[in-house]
């Protein structure tokens, strides 16, 4: 079997050079005659790379453990609530005028929804907790939407909206190192929370009871999964808007590589997710378009949509 | 170390239910659909609340990974839900014990021969047939050693020849080793199972207990009609009785 990790990071080795050097000004490092090269390299080029491969792996890493925790292929870190309602907060900022507070509005909007997801849940008794987190967590998600909605149709002038509008759609451009040191180590902790819940997603294979007869405590594990992927997600929104699909997508596609244990596919997921986003980033900056780049995060949901549709498609085959 | 459960009542489900379990029997517990059977088993794993005890400890003082290394449950329906090798999943019944990668593969390797089915080992679990997977599942469970093993019938979707296979080794595993040994609880449908393969038989109606006996007394034809309401007579000799509607 080809061992996913050494792979994806031969992958990473080859795929950080790319997007350090690529971008509408080409750096050849073989010919250092371009004008601002430092400066491009390190203000812009760097500060990017950095924070894709910081988001990628952990909605990658989030992905895979969600995934686990729901025993289902079809979850996504952003389907639960935690996404809209940090881009919520971002956008109750951005209407309000306060735009230099939005990564921490971002993030007190995760945090709301994780302490909601928590409560909700978790209060529910030892059983059925990943049912009533998955239901609990689709209804925040519809909450947060209508009220992002009601503030972007309240917006007080064209500009606001746009600006709303336009941070909506998730993107990586003109990232500076503030915004990776804002999204690295709520990133990070949450990634560890995730890791040490994998022997318990692990044993969560075999349903919830089992699980508990293995010496699993339901509401510990639901509170690291809340916490873990609340950090991670809410950092990336924070930091970039709301990027989807990568916690759907690679999981699925690296768990052929793996031994199918939650616990083994978190951290090639992290890897892979990382290795995504950067590329994806990568193939934005190059991807000539009227009026500036394509967002990031448009081209992940029109990549990831219909990979969902083909996932159900092959799901109900094999159900029928 | 005793599994015993005092005046064990779960509302609407089980109603003051006293019994002391001892280590080296085979008990099977018995009773019609809706009987509180899975529910006793429950309570008596420690995945249901109730007056519990293992040794002298309640088990809801037992920290759950403690609870987990001394009982080993293995509930009716498990389908996992990813297609984990055979192995990967046997491994995971070593969880509670924290211990080395090497002796977790060292125990699940022992688990899955002493069930005849070392050669599943690298075979995806949803690539298993019925008889196959409840092996797996067993082993499982056995790769924990754990003193109790609480099975929910696990006898249920097995023909004639694996189920005979299954009911030795639970038979084994009861009485095997000479120092602490291993208490085997068993949901069973089968009264002739119970009948001819049990130390001792529970039988439950109604929520409550209405036998706790050697299975000749506790399965007599007077309780099987009191019990279930039929009329049956129990034929062949001791060890292969079969019953007769």
């Amino acid at each position: 079997m080809i061992r996913p990790v050494p792979v994806l990071l031969a992958a990473l080795a080859l795929a950080i050079p790319l997007s350090l050097l690529a971008g509408q000004v080409w750096l050849n490092p073989l010919a250092p005659h371009t004008a601002n090269a430092l400066t491009i390299l390190a203000e812009l080029r760097a500060p990017r790379t950095a924070l894709a491969l910081v988001i990628g792996a952990g909605l990658g890493g989030a992905g895979a453990a969600m995934q686990g925790y729901l025993r289902n292929p079809l979850a996504d870190p952003g389907l639960f609530g935690v996404a809209p309602s940090a881009a919520f907060g971002a956008v109750l900022a951005l209407a309000l005028g306060l735009g230099t507070l939005l990564p921490l509005a971002a993030l007190a909007g995760a945090a709301a929804a994780m302490a909601a997801l928590g409560l909700i849940a978790g209060n529910a008794g030892s059983s059925n907790s990943t049912s009533l987190f998955a239901l609990a967590g689709l209804m925040l998600a519809s909450l947060s939407g209508a009220l992002t909605s009601l503030v972007i149709s309240l917006a007080p002038n064209p500009f606001a909206m746009s600006e709303i509008v336009t941070w909506l759609m998730g993107s990586l451009e003109a990232r500076a190192w503030h915004d990776v040191l804002l999204a690295a180590p709520p990133t990070a902790l949450g990634l560890v929370l995730l890791l040490r819940a994998g022997p318990a997603l692990d044993a969560l294979t075999l349903g919830e009871e089992t699980a508990r007869s293995l010496g699993v405590e339901p509401a510990r594990l639901l509170w690291c999964m809340v916490l873990g992927t609340g950090l991670v997600v809410g950092a990336g929104v924070a930091a970039a808007g709301i990027i989807g699909f990568i916690g759907l997508v690679v999981p699925h596609l690296l768990r052929p590589f793996t031994d199918q244990r939650p616990s083994s596919l978190i951290l090639p997921s992290a890897l892979g997710g990382a290795l995504l986003l950067l590329v994806a980033d990568c193939l934005c900056r190059l991807l000539p378009l009227a009026g500036g780049e394509l967002r990031i995060g448009i081209a992940l949901s029109l990549l990831g949509a219909p990979f969902f549709l083909a996932l159900l498609l092959r799901l109900r085959s094999e159900l029928a | 170390m005793i599994l015993a459960a005092q005046n064990l009542t779960v509302p609407g489900r089980l109603s003051g239910i006293s019994i002391t379990l001892r280590p080296g029997e085979l008990t099977a517990i018995c009773g019609p659909n809706g009987a509180g059977k899975t529910t006793l088993l429950r309570a008596l794993a420690g995945l249901e609340p109730g007056p519990v005890r293992l040794g002298e400890t309640p088990l809801a003082q037992l920290p759950p990974r403690r609870r987990a290394q001394d009982i080993g449950y293995l509930p009716q329906h498990a389908h996992p839900a990813w297609n984990l090798t055979a192995e990967a999943l046997v491994r995971l019944g070593r969880l509670p014990h924290r211990t080395s990668r090497a002796e977790d593969d060292a125990a699940a390797l022992a688990a899955l021969t002493a069930l005849g089915a070392a050669h599943l080992a690298p075979r995806g679990v949803h690539t298993l047939s019925g008889g196959e997977r409840a092996r797996v599942a067993l082993a499982r469970v056995l790769a924990g050693n754990p003193r109790w093993i609480l099975a929910d019938e696990p006898l249920a979707s097995l023909d004639l020849a694996h189920a005979a296979a299954l009911l030795a080794h639970f038979r084994a595993l009861a009485d095997q080793g000479t120092g602490a040994k291993t208490g085997v609880v068993l949901v069973v449908h089968s009264l002739a199972h119970a009948m001819n393969h049990a130390d001792r038989v529970i039988v439950l109606h109604k929520g409550r207990l209405a036998a706790d006996a050697p299975p000749a007394v506790a399965l007599s034809e007077d309780v099987i009609e009191h019990v279930w309401g039929v009329r049956a007579a129990w034929t062949g000799p001791a060890g292969a009785r079969a019953l007769s509607l």
